[in-house]
Parts: C-alpha cells; structure tokens; sequence
C-alpha cells in the first residue's frame, strides 16, 4: 500500500542556476532562483543542496537577503558532491531544502560596533552578514572587517573586496599567509591584523568565521582585548545531513547537546566554549 | 482497569485471527541464543521465552534502509516525490525494555521538523507487549533504568499466568481488538495472580550495577576526561554493531541512486553509526571524533546523558544487547560501575 507524505520535510524545492562563475581552483560560484518563490534566509544559514542521482550537502548561504530574488552559493571543491556541483552551469537544476540553522543574530548586534574575521572559506557564511549590514549601514556603529586567506589567488570576492576597502563607512584590513610577486599588503596570520583594531569592549561584536585553528588563536587576541565572551559569535562547521536535528551527524561534543544545523551553526563562545573542539 | 483473559491454548487461535487483519511479526527462534522479529502465522513459530532478539523492533519504525524520496530526471526540470509503502502491522511479543525504546524513538522523531516517515509507519503498527517475568540473561540492566515493569508504549500487554496470558488493554486500538475476538475479562483471581507475579519481580529484579540510578546524571557530569574512554577505546573495533542494535539508536545517513534508466532514481536512508571513524568528519578533513574512545564516550554520553535534558529519560532501555552483540567484550554494566568508582 503507498502513500504520499504529503508533508514530508525531505521533498526539495526546485532552484535553477542563473549564473556561475570560477571564482578560484577551487571555489565556485552560484547564483540560483527557486521556482516557488524566495529562500527567504536570514544571515547565516544555510541549505541543503541536491545533486539528483549523487547526494547533498550542507552549503552555506553567502548572499545577503537583502538581495532579493534569488541566492548565492560558493562552493569548495573538497568531497564528492561538491566536486560533482563544480560541473554545473547557468541553467542546471538542482533540489534545495532549507533554510536551516539559528542565523547571527542581527537583532542583538544592532546599535553595536562590528567586527568581522573571516579565515579563507569563513568570507562565505560572513558575506551574508557583511552585505547585510552594509545595506542596514545606518543601524550599526563602527564597522571593521579583516580578512585573511593562504594566497592572493586564493581570495574569495576579490571585486566586493575591493569595494569594501573603499568605502568610507567600513574599515578593511587583509592578509595573506604566503605572497606572490605582485602582491602588495599585508603577509602574516590573521592575528597580525587585530592589535590593529581598537575596539569599545561594551559596544563590540566580533563575529568569527574560519576553521577550527583560527577560532583558537582569534579568541585568545579578543579575549585579551576585553572583549565579553558573549559577544564573540562563531559559526561552526560540521557535517549536516538532514539540518533537522535528526541525523546525529553535527552533535557537538558539549554538554548542552548542540546540534550544529538547529542549535548553530552561529553560537555566542560563551554557549560554546565548554565543546570538546570548535 | 481493563483486562481480558486468553488461555495458553488460545493462543493460536489468537495469532491466527490476527494474522487474517494484518501482518504479524514475532519473536522467533534463529539458532542457539539468537532471537529475531519476523513475520508469524501461527503461535507455534513464536518464541514466548526468548532472550532480545538482533534486532529490536526499532527495524519496523526507522528500516534499516527507507526510500524517502523517488525522483525523475527524465523532463527539462527534475521532479520528485515522497511516497511510504507501510502496511499495517501487528508487533506481538515485545519486552519492556524494547517499548521503552520505541517511546524514546517515537519522542525523537515528533519533534520538529516532524519525520513523517516514522510517523506514518508507527501510525500503522499496533503493539502487544509481553511481560518478563524473570531476568532474559546476565546482560540486561532493566531495573537500573526502570524497564522492568511496563511504562505504557503499548496497545495490549500480556503477562504470562502459567496457564493463561492477563492482557491489560491500553489503547482504543486494542479494545477492538479484544472485543472482536470475545476475550473474557479478568477475574478477581486474575488479579491477585498478577499482582502475585509483579510482586515477585520486585525482589527478582534489582539494580543491575549497584549505583543508585540518580546518581548516574551527577556520574556523567564528571565523565568528560574520564579514563574509562581511553581504555574502551583501546578494545573497541569500530564495527557499529552496537549502535545497530541498539533500540534507541537512530543516527543516519542518506544516499542516491540512479536506475539503470538513467533517468530516474531514488534517495534513501540507512542507520549509520556513530563509532564509524567517519562519522563525525566534514569534507575538509577535520574530524571532530577521530578517537575511539572519544566515539564511545559519545554513545554513553547519547544514553545517559544527552537525552535526560532533552527527553526527560534516559536514552538506555537496559536491554543489554551492545553487551551482548559486542566483540570486544566492552560492558555497559562494567563501564557504569568505573565511571561510578572514578567519581566517587
């Protein structure tokens, strides 16, 4: 006897490419538009995007929602299905789920100065937010954002880079771990640029994106700076399967039972701070 | 209070009647000291004695493999459905540890974003518990969580009477059931024989592990840099058979295939293991539970731990088959008792 489930929270909406672009060897780039309408994602969530006949994975969303209409993607090609998406083009479908998982919570921020670390592939979940706050410009208080990645081939968004360190209203510093002939800035860790910050501890988030090394040694230098641990907001990677809570395979190994696609992947380091590993 | 009574001898005609409504699934004898749940037609093919079996009847709710999705990518634009094939479906003969279990599932998956298909497959299942009346082996530590006496979970519950079953009656469900086969009520002496049999369980059925119970979640707050994990997961193979069988266990994985068409395909998903070295990794190479030991600190703290915030209960039904199945000897009962020695 079949059924249809006629609720079932595993059906995917429809998403086409509309356009896709390299960005780098090994990141690239998507522009999709649901056929049902909006994503409707907050900063900092994420979705499940299918390949039919190959699998999911849990990507982040790197568009602001102030961009309407459609949403965007920056894949690394690192396992199997990401792989298979780097073959995709304009016009390709694929099935999403989603929005998933808690955004940075904006809310809290607002009225706030900001402070932006994003370590290689932790620009992509951070462009959401980044985007989001300056289109909001007006309703944050100072701005900073520091980059860094291993190379200056490895740069992520190099044109929204360079607009960034243009404006008047946000204050940009990047790095580079190793520099190649014609590169001109900064060469070092991501931790050379923050003694460069000054920041008001009472009036400062920091919102930190990047592997799991960086956490540790970003957390040291903001600790250090006085800045609450409350007001540190990571986001954490793990392997979301299903994004409802279900699979078991984001647990964090922390007391509170953090499923990272439910209870994350943004958490204050004072929620996380008791983990195993960030 | 609504109990009937069936004689030994009815049984069959029991099964029988049953099996005509619906399919019927029961313990049945597989080999020296191995149970399974498998589709019955008759009482004779039904263990009554049996130790639990593999598998727990969690294989009913959650498959071991399940379709969730079929799709077609034959068109411009690809289209998918979901679709449940569940029959329904009578489960006899289950112990109180394993209704636990299916209480601690059906709890995991009504939580939102409700899992319809669990959802739709419990809906369809109708239980008859059966009591232990005395231990099933040397493994189970039922009466350390509380299992060894029903906690509802069931639609009919039989208690075994020597010559006849008392059945407690649960559910609409299973009111019908009774009524349509004309079973008698129980008697007064039906009564005073249950009540005769559950007070004997009470001095048969101790605390498995000497620790009192509510100092487990004290115990596990101290857990964390126990050494105990260190030493499990020196013994420990990976294999996943623990996780497996275990009756509130419900991590998984989903996977696509594509027919032989071409065109369309499938999604499933399978139980996975959180002792898998692979389990915890993401696709950069970061593995965040790349230890054995650290793998098993995760499945106690998954049983004895985790859930107790989240689902009121713990997630560990004592029915002993990780002992059990185990091939590196690794003992829930020995692994409390450390972990209570340590922190005292």
């Amino acid at each position: 006897m079949t059924e249809e489930i006629k609720h079932s929270n595993w059906k995917l909406r429809k998403g086409q490419i509309i356009a896709a672009k390299q960005m780098t060897a090994t990141e690239k780039w998507f522009d999709i538009k649901l056929e049902d309408g909006r994503l409707d994602h907050e900063p900092g969530q994420f979705v499940q995007v299918e390949l039919y006949g190959i699998g999911e994975a849990p990507i982040s969303i790197c568009s602001s929602p102030t961009k309407r209409g459609s949403f965007e993607l920056t894949v690394r090609a690192a396992g199997r299905l990401t792989k298979a998406m780097h073959a995709l083009d304009k016009g390709d479908w694929v099935g999403i789920r989603g929005p998933f998982g808690k955004p940075f919570p904006v809310k809290v921020m607002t009225g706030n100065d900001l402070l932006f670390v994003a370590g290689g592939l932790g620009i992509a979940p951070l462009r959401s937010l980044i985007n989001y706050v300056i289109d909001n410009r007006r309703e944050f208080g100072k701005v900073d954002i520091l980059l860094g990645c291993k190379s200056p081939s490895d740069m992520l968004f190099g044109d929204e880079v360079a607009a960034w360190q243009k404006r008047l209203d946000v204050e940009f510093a990047c790095t580079v771990d190793r520099k190649d002939p014609d590169w001109k800035g900064n060469v070092g860790l991501i931790t050379s640029l923050l003694p460069g910050v000054t920041i008001t501890p009472e009036k400062t988030f920091a919102v930190v994106v990047g592997p799991p090394i960086m956490y540790k040694f970003v957390i040291a230098e903001l600790l250090k700076k006085n800045l609450p641990e409350r007001q540190i907001i990571l986001s954490l990677e793990r392997h979301m399967k299903c994004g409802m809570g279900k699979c078991g395979h984001c647990q964090i190994d922390h007391p509170k039972n953090y499923y990272c696609c439910k209870d994350g992947p943004t958490f204050t380091y004072e929620e996380v701070k008791a983990a195993k590993k960030l | 209070m609504n109990y009937h009574i069936l004689a030994k001898t009815e049984l069959d005609g029991f099964i029988k009647k049953l099996s005509k409504k619906m399919k019927v699934c029961a313990p049945v004898k597989k080999g020296h000291d191995n149970f399974a749940f498998e589709e019955v037609a008759s009482a004779g093919e039904i263990a009554l004695n049996y130790i639990p079996t593999i598998l727990p009847p969690k294989k009913y709710f959650m498959p071991p493999r399940e379709k969730l999705l079929d799709f077609d990518l034959s068109g411009e634009k690809p289209k998918d459905a979901a679709n449940l094939d569940a029959e329904k479906l009578a489960i006899f003969g289950v112990h109180t540890c394993d209704l636990a279990g299916i209480q601690c599932l059906n709890m995991v998956f009504s939580e939102k974003p409700r899992d319809y298909n669990y959802i739709m497959r419990k809906e369809n299942i109708l239980i008859i518990g059966l009591e232990c009346n005395a231990y099933c082996d040397g493994h189970a530590s039922c009466a350390l969580v509380g299992n060894h006496y029903p906690n509802g979970g069931y639609d009919l519950f039989f208690t075994d009477l020597g010559d006849r079953f008392i059945i407690h009656v649960n559910t609409q469900a299973g009111e019908e059931l009774v009524e349509g086969m004309g079973l008698a009520k129980a008697g007064s002496a039906d009564m005073a024989a249950l009540d005769f049999v559950r007070e004997g369980k009470r001095s048969a059925f101790q605390n498995e592990i000497g620790v009192d119970p509510k100092s487990l979640p004290a115990i596990f707050e101290k857990a964390g840099e126990s050494k105990v994990w260190a030493e499990l997961g020196s013994r420990c193979v990976s294999c996943g058979n623990c996780t497996n069988v275990c009756p509130t266990c419900y991590c998984f994985d989903m996977a696509d295939t594509i027919n032989l068409d071409m065109k369309t395909g499938f999604r499933t998903r399978t139980w996975d293991s959180c002792q898998f070295e692979t389990f915890a990794e993401v696709a950069g190479g970061e593995n965040f539970r790349k230890e054995r030991g650290a793998r098993q600190r995760h499945r106690f703290f998954r049983k004895f731990k985790y859930p107790l915030e989240k689902f009121y209960r713990s997630f560990c039904t004592g029915c002993g088959r990780c002992t059990r199945t185990c091939m590196a000897k690794i003992n829930l009962k020995d692994t409390l008792k450390a972990l209570a020695a340590e922190a005292k």
